[in-house]
């Protein structure tokens, strides 16, 4: 019987990252999938990050993972979204090679060592008091390990409906897994169903592209990854993405196949997310808008497929394709496949721990959709944290937990265990309280100390960042420090139309004004000191001085509001306390607190359904 | 066993602030008897004492100086409110009297309670049940030295419900600035920044509304103390005399707790006002009257209002007026004079003229302290008020946080900054009627605008 450390179940984005994190913290490791070609295969479209979503691919790449690398190495077009805004906010996206995306990410996991790749379905796990000890496969094989990350996708009893007509598959084209789910639920836990759904794939060849808005990558382009090096980038030659709208007359189209919907007759029972509604969904709850903006989006450059974001639908086959010939540039268009919608099975991620192990079956880890969450990288961002902590967890070492102040994916992991998401869970940069903190300009500075205990930042890598932060942090004392007579800035503040000086000031203050730039008054200054020279010369070290000396009095407010919340983090609540015994706590909150176990108290005030009085209680009842 | 067993012993007044003769200050905690006997003398010790008893006696302050006589119930845990040793305290009901006592019990090795936390004690112990406790935290934050039993009043209703339409018309404008962050791909309209700020400026408009309400909530709630101060002989005790025979406003005569200082309390139009006279106070440096000096001047300098008295005889006192003006805000200071039946007045140096011996004036005297108590505007009933110091600071909190916003706008910054203000703003109104989730922002986006590229 084979035995390996830790056994990983599907080969999408938080398997690639839970295996390539705990292989090379050194456990033997074994990802599981169906199709091996299907290796971290972007089932939806064909792009990585965005808002929030940005974040997290900078948080992963700042830990040792491999998504920012592979998105930079697959990437068919970059953008900065927000860039018009405060750098918090800015957030990079790509459009990407889906073929080259799979291959990269596979040629990762096999150049890996202690991974191996096993063709298979498993159909149960085993546990022994508690205690995960293998799975079984569909092939009849028994395999043996000390930690199991399920990472399963859609792919759980999946279940894909086009009309009324509905077929067994976690894909297009793909089998379900059956039979986990259920040995899961006879260890004891709950789970529900969630619904997402996809657009119908369009032949590029066919589309009137001449009279639709283009839109362009940015240039330069911007990499994800720190890994990147700025030579090679980019990889791949860069194409744009087009725009075009759906009207009243495809509305009406849309509204003839009601009747056959499987989201309106109820065939489907699954919740689906509400920020990413189907275009049936979108024009039943917002009637009053005209028309709904759909971007038409590579799928590679060798591709045939052309993926049309904004339209995803569950309709029949045959009124989304009368429906999408009557949108402009589309009116001859073939559609290679129709969109729909997929239901799988989730385990309401109450039932998880902040390590993403499972509260009851020691060893079990779940990552991605089956925490009910949408996206390959919010799926990619729990990956890496359950196989940093299935690892360390082998090894004996201390858990890895982030605290929503640090990280996007703290935020994330404490939202699915607090507030158990029961619709399909994206992140927000609304989500994140700390959001002039968590930016992607500072990932690395956040977060590269953990990479680096775990092994999974080059010490080449982390040393570069700790010159760096000394840098920075010596030239913010000078600037603080330092004035600069009105003579010397005068002529700049003038052309940057901003109040001139009368008397010195000092550098700091000066900096503050929203549209006066830090590299143009240190030039003006003329300062002839070795750490400004040096500052002037780092770019990177250039824009975090800047950065934190123009947001100061916003990031101070900030943590005002934080702090209060803080204190209550510290607060610890005994593992297995029983909430049965206070009396006092309402019938909901103390069903709610029994169910997630919060660790602290400001995990428990976050839990929806947790009223201020029940913290109260709950606050004197552990002071006493 | 109680579950909070090892609480530190806590002090707060019990009852509503306002009109009353008697107020009740609650200790609770298991110190409590020591602590009180330490500064309350009666015929036997309170920890002697069996429960449910009531005991007379006096509260001295720690220098031994006598601050009131007071009636002491206790009751020994579990048979109290909080289910804990209790002793709970009436006194005459001066807010200053009311003071004192607790700053004295303060320094016995007891801390001042939390907002509501008397219930959440009785709560734990489980001496009341679920829909009292939830009842009370609504109210959490707000007037919770008021006891349990102490109704919650229709003001307050009307106040949770006003902040709680401001703070959701906050998070409308938040998720517009939400929004254009999360959602900038989307082919949506955005707020203009313009629009922005006039919300903002709206919100800040009804805030203000609700903040000046506070001194007249005050006054409802807690009254108006009155510092009556003249040159010997312009007819204070006349004036007081006057009141006490004549006034159909007068609800009791509570001698001073201090030789030199007399108190009267009248209701004018429901709201009560307390007149302390501070009977041969002159303003001297005379040594012998030094000790009364300082009273007065400590008199003035609490007080509301000043009823500045002058005679028609000796006219307007200049050196008295420098004096009050240099101690108190000249705001609140009402010129009157007396005697106006021996001569007419010089009218332009006084507001009010009056006879404390034939009553002409009274009246006239009545709505100027009333006017100038609750300012000129007006608050009908169904006008939300703010009665509560945390309220009126939660208040202000968001007022500040919001002028803020407003300039992070005029800088032309971007929504995450104004954001910031924002949502501590909607904190601070959250703080108020004790709601907090960050999850309504994005709840309300989902609802109102089509997402989803």
């Amino acid at each position: 019987m084979k035995k390996f450390d830790i056994i990983i179940v599907g080969g999408g984005h938080a398997g690639i990252e839970a295996a390539l994190s705990a292989a090379q913290m050194g456990c033997s490791v074994a990802i599981v999938t169906m199709d091996i070609s299907a290796f971290g295969r972007m089932s939806c479209n064909p792009a990585i990050g965005g808002s929030a979503k940005g974040h997290l691919v900078f948080e992963i790449d700042a830990l040792g993972g491999f998504m920012g690398l592979i998105a930079d190495k697959s990437g068919i077009q970059f953008r900065t979204l927000n860039k018009s805004k405060g750098p918090a906010v800015w957030a990079g996206r790509s459009q990407n090679d889906r073929k080259i995306y799979s291959e990269i990410a596979l040629e990762y996991v096999i150049n890996s060592k202690n991974i191996e790749i096993i063709e298979d379905s498993i159909t149960a796990a085993i546990e022994e008091n508690k205690k995960i000890i293998g799975v079984k496969t569909l092939k009849g094989n028994e395999i043996r390990c000390k930690a199991l990350i399920v990472c399963s996708g859609t792919f759980l009893n999946g279940l894909m409906h086009t009309g009324l007509s509905s077929t067994k598959g976690g894909r297009f084209g793909e089998q379900p897994s059956e039979g986990l789910t259920k040995s899961i639920v006879d260890m004891g836990f709950e789970s529900g169903r969630l619904k997402t759904g996809t657009p119908p794939r369009l032949n590029k060849k066919t589309i009137n592209w001449k009279i639709l808005e283009e839109q362009p990558g940015d240039i330069p382009p911007i990499p994800f990854s720190k890994k990147t090096s700025a030579e090679n980038f980019p990889y791949l030659p860069q194409v744009s993405c087009h725009i075009t709208y759906t009207d009243q007359s495809v509305h009406k189209i849309l509204e003839k196949g009601f009747d056959r919907s499987p989201l309106f007759t109820g065939l489907i029972g699954g919740t689906g997310p509400r920020y990413c509604p189907s275009i049936e969904d979108k024009i039943v709850r917002f009637s009053d808008k005209e028309r709904h903006q759909l971007f038409l989006e590579p799928e590679g450059l060798d591709s045939e497929l052309i993926y049309i974001n904004g339209f995803s639908t569950s309709l029949p086959a045959d009124i989304q394709f009368e429906a999408l010939r009557k949108i402009k540039g589309l009116e001859e268009v073939e559609m290679i496949r129709p969109g729909y919608a997929v239901e799988y099975d989730y385990f309401p991620p109450y039932q998880v721990d902040l390590t993403l192990e499972t509260k009851i079956i020691e060893g079990l880890y779940f990552a991605g959709q089956i925490n009910g969450t949408s996206g390959y990288e919010e799926a990619a961002a729990q990956g890496i944290v359950a196989g940093i902590n299935a690892a360390l967890k082998i090894q004996k070492r201390p858990e890895f937990v982030l605290k929503r102040s640090e990280a996007y994916i703290g935020v994330l992991i404490d939202d699915l265990v607090g507030k158990s998401t029961n619709e399909p869970y994206r992140m927000f940069t609304s989500r994140a309280e700390h959001r002039l903190l968590l930016r992607q300009d500072n990932a690395d500075r956040r977060l590269m100390k953990y990479g680096f205990e775990f092994g999974l930042i080059s010490n080449e890598m982390y040393n570069e960042l700790e010159e760096r932060e000394v840098l920075i942090s010596k030239s913010k004392n000078v600037i603080k420090q330092t004035k600069i007579i009105p003579k010397q800035i005068n002529s700049y503040l003038n052309s940057v139309q901003t109040p001139h000086l009368d008397n010195s000031e000092s550098i700091e203050k000066i900096v503050k004004r929203p549209e006066v730039g830090l590299k143009s008054v240190l030039n003006a200054a003329e300062n002839n000191s070795v750490v400004i020279d040096e500052l002037l010369n780092d770019p990177k070290a250039l824009e975090q001085v800047e950065i934190e000396i123009k947001y100061d009095g916003y990031i101070q407010r900030q943590m005002e509001l934080i702090s209060k919340m803080e204190r209550n983090e510290d607060i610890l609540i005994p593992l297995n306390f029983n909430y049965t015994r206070l009396k006092s706590i309402s019938t909901e909150g103390r069903e709610k607190l029994s169910k997630v176990k919060p660790r602290s108290i400001g995990q428990a005030a976050r839990i929806s359904g947790v009223t201020p009085s029940d913290i109260s209680v709950l606050l004197v009842y552990l002071k006493s | 066993m109680l579950l909070s067993q090892n609480e530190e012993t806590i002090v707060a007044l019990a009852t509503p602030g306002g009109i009353g003769a008697i107020s009740v200050i609650r200790v609770s905690g298991p110190e409590s008897f020591r602590a009180i006997d330490n500064i309350f003398s009666g015929k036997q010790k309170l920890v002697n004492s069996t429960t449910h008893t009531i005991h007379y006696g006096k509260i001295y302050s720690v220098d031994k100086e006598l601050v009131d006589d007071v009636l002491i119930s206790i009751f020994r845990s579990p048979n109290s409110y909080t289910g804990e040793d209790s002793v709970e305290i009436s006194t005459h009901g001066s807010p200053y009297i009311v003071q004192r006592i607790i700053e004295i019990i303060l320094s016995q090795n007891v801390r001042l309670a939390d907002p509501g936390e008397f219930t959440r004690r009785a709560f734990l112990n489980g001496r009341i049940d679920l829909a009292q406790a939830e009842a009370v935290a609504d109210v959490i934050n707000s007037n919770t030295e008021a006891s349990l039993r102490g109704a919650r009043n229709q003001l307050d209703g009307l106040l949770s419900q006003k902040v709680d339409s401001l703070r959701e018309k906050l998070i409308n404008t938040s998720s517009l600035i939400e929004l254009e962050l999360d959602f900038s791909e989307e082919d949506l309209e955005f707020l203009s920044y313009e629009e922005v700020e006039k919300r903002i400026k709206e919100i800040i408009q009804e805030l203000d509304f609700l903040i000046s309400s506070y001194s007249f909530g005050r006054v409802l709630k807690d009254g108006v103390n009155v510092a009556l101060v003249g040159e010997p002989n312009v007819g204070k005790s006349s004036l007081l005399n006057y009141l006490l025979k004549e006034a159909r406003a007068i609800v009791s005569e509570i001698p001073g707790t201090t030789r030199d200082i007399i108190r009267e309390e009248l209701v004018i139009d429901g709201i009560l006002f307390r007149l302390y006279d501070t009977a041969g106070l002159r303003f001297t440096e005379d040594l012998i009257e030094k000790e009364g000096v300082f009273r007065s001047k400590e008199a003035v300098r609490n007080a509301d209002l000043v009823l500045f008295m002058n005679d028609v005889i000796s006219g307007f006192s200049e050196n008295l007026w420098i004096e009050l003006k240099s101690i108190t805000d000249p705001e609140r200071i009402l010129k009157v004079v007396n005697k106006i039946d021996l001569r007419n007045p010089q009218k332009d140096l006084f507001d009010v003229g009056i006879s404390a011996k034939t009553g002409e004036g009274i009246e006239l005297l009545f709505q100027a302290l009333k006017t100038k108590a609750l300012g000129t505007k007006t608050y009908s009933e169904k006008s939300a008020v703010v009665s509560n110091i945390r309220h009126f600071n939660a208040l202000e909190n968001a007022k500040e946080n919001l002028t803020t916003a407003l300039s992070s706008i005029n800088q032309k910054l971007s929504g995450e900054f104004v954001s910031v203000d924002l949502r501590n703003a909607e904190s601070a109104l959250g703080e108020i009627i004790g709601k907090v989730t960050s999850e309504d922002i994005l709840n309300n986006i989902f609802s109102k605008f089509c997402i989803g590229k």
